[in-house]
């Protein structure tokens, strides 16, 4: 940083900390300005490979060469990349390049919701255990400690093979995952938010609870949120990437990127491109998310 | 004076920092030199680059800052021209620094002892039985009564005077030839800043070692050193002994600190504080000429502004130097302002706010399966009286609880026992949110924190005009009018309201909230320290704003503070807290003069003040006040008091003696022996 | 101490006995009874009934639970109904690989995410900084089979030099060293990138505090800054992370067991929640959640040892 490495962390009523931090505010507002072209090549990066794969989704159904569960039989003998098929066919002749494209789709319409879902349990239940404090904080915070305790992977194993398989089914079970991280999240961040003079000032001035909840506390934790949603959104990928893998995500044979995974795995030493494909897929998805989110975090601690 | 080489001498040193967007100049050309033994204190205030001047000399400038002109010598040496390991052995051992906000300077997860044993073992290569015995007798010296057990403890586990007397043990353990000390005492009681200032000054002169003493606090500087420099936008403005310098300050900008001051023994009733108008000059834009133009009141076309501004020595004077082209021509320096605001004539003497046996116990957090822990006593007993129009001013030091009976008049608390009332009627249990409107309205509050007092989400108007709707029903139109009449009422432009926080000085914001606190048209507003975090120069104009709000409107303030001279100024009455008991109480004159409580003496005893002709001894406190779980059952301040008259102190709750104009004082000692003592 | 044990512990119950209701009422719930999911869908109702009498399933659900619990507790955990064989005698044996598995990998994950985050995170912004913190981002970024499939093409099908599979099968082509080493290599690379960027995140936090400043002022070399003063504050918080890793190697493998067809704990439960084996997917899930909670426990007790303001 600017003057030296202390503005974040010195005492209030400190004044050379005061002055530190003053000098290194007017420093630090032309630091982000110039930095922010040259640091945020990661944002930059990660927003462009995000904004592709949403262009891809979207476009889909224009730019798909193929039905994305027909099979061309005359390809399903030599899979491999071609004029008429740019990515080749799978085992069964279905042209990858469109699979992947309406896979996209799907993980790209999926994961929002979940995450969103998750994000507004989450922020909610997390602003009430933050601001309220007392039983209701002692409530939430235990039964999200219980969730949190439970292996992930395990719950939808579970309640997968319980309820079956289904996009409404996942994005529950995302979601339900999730909230408890993100109403952690929040918590911290309302806790320390709540002592701000400018929420007692608002008390002072009658304001409702919900009012300071949503109006005066929540957007100055917008910042480590959005953050966060960035990276659950990549988590999220994975996960959904992960169940189809296991044979236990979205129901076939609608593409998914997992589930091309899984179908073509065992025919890796005879044609790798199948699973490669799709796992590239996937994995660029997700470096997008984590680089976007390792950039806004970097922009957003400048600030 | 004597032809030995300084220890530390600055030569044309320009220390700047490098950034993409281009270089940022933070000091110009700086020399000054300090002499073997010498104090030299550094005084300037936010960002005029004199905690960048203590790192320059450590050359501890982080990636960024450079020194890219003129040489910083140290005992002949040139600090930037150093090898990494020169560099090393001087680091700790021939030069120490002392930084301000001593908690987080000591690493939490080692023991004060190791931290203080790793400097003779690192220098001197001395095992770890040797530097044990150092850091027992330096701990000895650091007036510490068991240095064993210190030794054993965390830095959490130590007072945060305690902790500062540690690093400054830590830093004198090497026996340095210069020692530097960054607003050592910022953050700390006055008391506690008196016994670690007589520290300091005992064992300076006992180690030889020079001192650069850095503070924006005139009064502390004026105790410690022997010369003065004052920094103003990266450039010396005038230095020389404290004596010449405190007595015919010759640069306006000196003058202009000096007279911001409030003194104490001065008060509102004779004249206004004056402040220093506008703002330094950003260091992105560094103007030509003299820096302090914008702000001066002799300015004067060209001369000022072009050029490079000479440094002069004052004729006559033994090294008394002021960079300031008119210095000569500026007149004798006389402190005096203004003429005064008319005090309001107060013919009813009639209670507006009033609390009676208030008392305030926070439960102690117990586990899921806790005990129940004894609760902390935050208040004890509180009966005070505030006059319709008036001000009240609450002091104490850190854990008095004087913001715990701020937050339980505005109802951010509520009252555990007594009762608090306003024009008659009971609040003292009803939470702000239970309040009605009117109630609401009739008292509203003004916090310490300007970072954090207004929401840097939302633009300053919209505080202010949020509140005039809930406060006074008002639509969202005339409540947008209203701000920005309010705002001009508390002196800022109309385009104020648009700005968000980040945007605005400490000053603005503290006035913005003013605004937000007067836009229901309150009876009482309750000021938490409104003033503690601004610069001397931002202090007194907003201590005048308050005073004149207060005049024009008939308004009553309760106003809390730690600062003596302040209070002094601005109050009408004056309550001096202890551990939750308000140990004095009486009119602002009565309470400043003997007899004093013994705590009230001792308080204005350490306070520091800009005059180095007040060479009183100090009153110095011993340890720190007890705990607010156990309330001792006598008098609160027994076990610090130097005038403790026997046993009947720790058994006996001390009477309040009452004296004349409501004047009380809370002690077993007679009032008319309570004289200060002979020295 | 004996506090926060007694709190832990109870929160360890508390937890086991919410997740066994849990998964107990899950399994009630869903559509369709109890004796219809044992049998499978190719069973005469008749089958259906006997099964249901026989088992007492007509009974209310809590007596059952309550039954439930009685037969768990006296260590009794019921039969598969996929291997045919008491869920004791199989969901040890997997444990038992997996714990192998998690051992190997936890040992490789430790050392090097700690040396990788201190590297990093001691000069921020510095070119090995940016590499380390863009490389483990990487790295958590692609999903654990996608990881496999990249290794594997590479080590598997270009140029043979490791098995593709993992079955732990002796005396086969590969020794079982060998048939660790894809598994370890996925579960070390995702993971790590993951602990790396906690550490480092902990260890650039800790290089801002003005004690380091009051270190390197004091003299010191910057390696015994870092080694004296940052590693302890640094790793105060990461610890936690760390130990939570164990949770993820104990559950969360079920990916790379796939993968490599390695007989360990998360395919079992897999395949049990693929052929709806009840018994087998209560006690996994009791399973899972004890070594959850007692990771917690491991944590918090190392967060208390590293930290000494948290001590009482």
């Amino acid at each position: 940083m600017g003057l030296d490495s202390t503005t974040e962390t010195a005492a209030p009523r400190a004044e050379s900390a005061r002055e530190r931090k003053e000098v290194a505010g007017k420093l630090g507002a032309r630091l982000a300005l110039a930095g922010r072209l040259g640091e945020s090549t990661t944002t930059v990066v990660g927003l462009s490979i995000v904004l592709f794969w949403v262009a891809m989704a979207i476009l889909a159904p224009v730019i798909a060469p193929y039905p994305p569960n027909a099979t061309d039989v005359l390809s399903a003998g030599h899979p491999t990349p071609s004029a008429a098929h740019w990515l080749g066919t799978d085992h069964l002749g279905r042209d990858i390049l469109s699979r992947l494209l309406w896979g996209a789709r799907r993980v790209l319409t999926v994961a929002p919701i979940a995450v969103l879902s998750a994000a507004a349990v989450g922020t909610l239940l997390g602003l009430c255990a933050g601001y309220f404090g007392g039983i209701v904080d002692l409530a939430i915070s235990r039964v999200a400690d219980i969730l949190l305790s439970f292996p992930v992977i395990i719950l939808y194993m579970i309640v997968l093979a319980m309820f079956g398989s289904s996009a409404l089914n996942i994005v529950l079970v995302i979601a339900i995952t999730k909230a408890p991280i993100i109403a952690r999240i929040v918590r911290g961040l309302t806790l320390d938010l709540r002592n701000r003079e400018y929420v007692a000032a608002a008390k002072m001035r009658g304001e409702s609870s919900l009012y300071i909840m949503l109006v005066e506390i929540l957007p100055n934790a917008r910042g480590p949120l959005i953050v966060d949603m960035c990276l659950r959104m990549g988590y999220t990928t994975i996960t959904i990437g992960v169940l189809g893998f296991l044979g236990i995500g979205l129901p076939p044979p609608d593409p998914d990127w997992g589930g091309m995974v899984k179908d073509t795995y065992g025919m890796m030493s005879v044609w790798p491109h199948m699973s490669l494909i799709p796992c590239a897929a996937i994995s660029s998805l997700v470096v997008g998310f984590n680089l976007l989110a390792i950039g806004l975090r970097e922009t957003a601690l400048r600030e | 004076m004597n032809d030995e080489p300084p220890v530390l001498e600055f030569e044309r040193v320009r220390l700047t920092y490098s950034l993409r967007a281009g270089e940022i100049v933070v000091a110009p050309d700086l020399s000054f030199r300090i002499a073997r033994g010498e104090a030299l204190g550094l005084v300037g205030e936010s960002g005029s680059g004199k905690s960048t001047v203590a790192f320059a000399i450590m050359r501890y400038l982080g990636s960024l800052g450079r020194i890219a002109g003129g040489r910083i010598l140290f005992e002949g040496r040139d600090i930037a021209a150093l090898g990494e390991a020169e560099l090393r052995g001087i680091r700790g051992r021939r030069i120490a620094m002392v930084y301000q906000d001593p908690m987080s300077s000591l690493n939490p997860v080692m023991t004060v002892g190791r931290q203080l044993m790793e400097v003779p073992m690192l220098h001197e290569g001395v095992n770890a039985e040797e530097a044990r015995n150092r850091a027992l007798g330096m701990l000895v010296e650091a007036n510490f009564a068991d240095p064993a057990a210190i030794m054993a403890r965390y830095p959490h586990q130590l007072s945060g005077g305690q902790q500062q007397r540690i690093v400054i043990a830590m830093a004198l353990i090497g026996k340095p030839a210069l020692l530097i000390m960054d607003e050592p005492t910022t953050g700390l009681d006055v008391t506690v800043e008196a016994a670690v200032l007589a520290l300091v000054q005992l064992l300076r002169r006992k180690h030889d070692s020079a001192l650069l003493f850095i503070s924006h606090n005139l009064g502390t500087v004026a105790q410690v050193c022997d010369r003065l420099a004052v920094l103003y936008g990266g450039e010396i403005v005038e230095e020389g002994s404290i004596g010449d310098v405190f007595a015919e300050p010759r640069h306006p900008y000196t003058r202009g600190l000096l007279d911001c001051l409030p003194r104490l023994g001065r008060s509102k009733h004779e004249r206004p504080l004056k402040p220093i108008p506008g703002r330094p000059a950003s260091p992105l834009a560094r103007p030509s000429g003299c820096g302090f133009v914008p702000r001066c009141s002799h300015a004067e076309g060209v001369r000022c502004t072009v050029g490079v501004i000479p440094t002069i020595e004052l004729p006559g004077s033994e090294g008394h130097l002021v960079r300031c082209i008119k210095a000569l021509e500026i007149g004798a320096w006389q402190q005096d302002g203004g003429s005064a605001p008319t005090p309001v004539e107060k013919s009813s003497r009639e209670p507006l706010l009033q609390t009676k046996a208030l008392a305030k116990r926070y439960r102690a957090s117990s586990g899921a399966f806790g005990r129940e822990r004894p609760p902390v006593r935050a208040l004890n007993g509180v009966d005070l009286v505030l006059e319709r129009g008036e001000t009240l001013a609450i002091v104490g030091e850190s854990g008095c609880g004087k913001s715990t009976f701020a937050r339980v008049l505005g109802g951010l608390e509520i009252a555990s026992e007594g009762e608090v009332t306003l024009e008659g009627e009971e609040i003292g249990g009803t939470p702000v949110q239970a309040r009605s409107a009117a109630l609401k309205r009739k008292l509203q509050m003004v916090f310490q924190n300007p970072e954090s007092t207004l929401n840097p989400s939302h633009a300053a108007g919209y505080s202010v005009a949020r509140a005039a709707r809930r406060l006074r029903g008002l639509g969202a139109p005339e409540a947008r009018r209203e701000a920005e009449r309010l705002l001009s009422v508390v002196g800022l432009p109309p385009e104020i309201a648009r700005r968000k926080p980040s945007q605005l000085s400490g000053g603005q914001k503290q006035r913005v909230a003013i605004a937000r606190a007067l836009a229901g048209e309150p009876e009482a507003v309750v000021a938490d320290e409104p003033v503690s975090s601004l610069d001397a120069s931002v202090q007194a104009a907003i201590v005048n704003l308050l005073s004149e709000i207060q005049a024009e409107r008939g308004l009553s303030l309760v106003f809390i503070s730690h600062d003596l001279a302040v209070v002094r100024y601005l109050a009408d009455h004056v309550a001096v807290m202890y551990l939750g008991k308000v140990v004095e109480f009486g009119p602002v004159d009565a309470v400043f003069v003997p007899p004093f409580h013994p705590y009230t003496e001792a308080l204005l005893s350490a306070a520091p003040e800009p005059d180095p002709e007040r060479h009183g001894a100090r009153i110095i406190l011993e340890g720190s006040p007890p705990s607010a779980i156990e309330v001792p059952k006598g008098c609160p301040f027994a076990s610090r008091c130097h005038r403790k008259i026997g046993e009947i102190c720790d058994t006996e709750p001390p009477p309040s003696q009452v004296l004349t104009g409501g004047h009380r004082i809370l002690c077993h000692i007679p009032a008319q022996q309570l004289m200060p003592l002979p020295v | 101490m004996g506090r926060f044990l007694l709190k832990h512990l109870v929160f360890l119950c508390v937890t086991l006995t919410v997740v066994s209701l849990l998964v107990f009422l899950l399994t009630e719930l869903t559509p369709g009874d109890v004796a219809r999911k044992e049998l499978g869908p190719y069973a005469t109702q008749e089958q259906v009934e006997i099964l249901t009498k026989a088992e007492g399933l007509d009974r209310p659900v809590l007596v059952r639970y309550v039954e439930y619990v009685g037969r768990t507790l006296s260590g009794d955990l019921g039969v598969s109904q996929r291997f045919r064989v008491p869920v004791k005698d199989i969901i040890f044996d997997r444990l038992e690989n997996t714990a192998l598995l998690a051992a190997v990998s936890f040992a490789l994950i430790v050392p090097l995410s700690m040396l990788l985050g201190v590297a990093a995170g001691m000069r921020e912004g510095s070119v090995l900084d940016r590499t380390i913190l863009l490389g483990s981002a990487i790295a958590a970024s692609v999903p654990e089979f996608a990881i496999g499939v990249f290794l594997a093409s590479v080590f598997v099908v270009t140029l043979g030099w490791l098995p593709g599979t993992a079955t732990l099968q002796p005396g086969g082509r590969w020794p079982i060293a060998a048939q660790m080493v894809l598994p370890v290599a996925v579960i070390v690379l995702f993971d790590m990138g993951y602990v790396v960027s906690m550490v480092r995140a902990s260890m650039v936090d800790v290089m801002r505090q003005p004690y380091i400043r009051t270190a390197v002022l004091k003299g010191m070399r910057f390696r015994q800054v870092v080694l004296g003063h940052a590693l302890r504050n640094a790793m105060i918080n990461p610890v936690t992370i760390i130990l939570l890793q164990i949770n993820y190697l104990v559950t969360g493998v079920v990916v790379v067991e796939s993968v490599f067809a390695y007989p360990g704990f998360g395919r079992m439960m897999l395949e049990a929640s693929l052929y709806k084996d009840i018994a087998l997917i209560e006690a996994g899930a009791l399973v899972s959640v004890f070594v959850a909670v007692m990771t917690q426990i491991l944590g918090d007790l190392a967060y208390m040892l590293l930290d000494p303001r948290i001590r009482a």
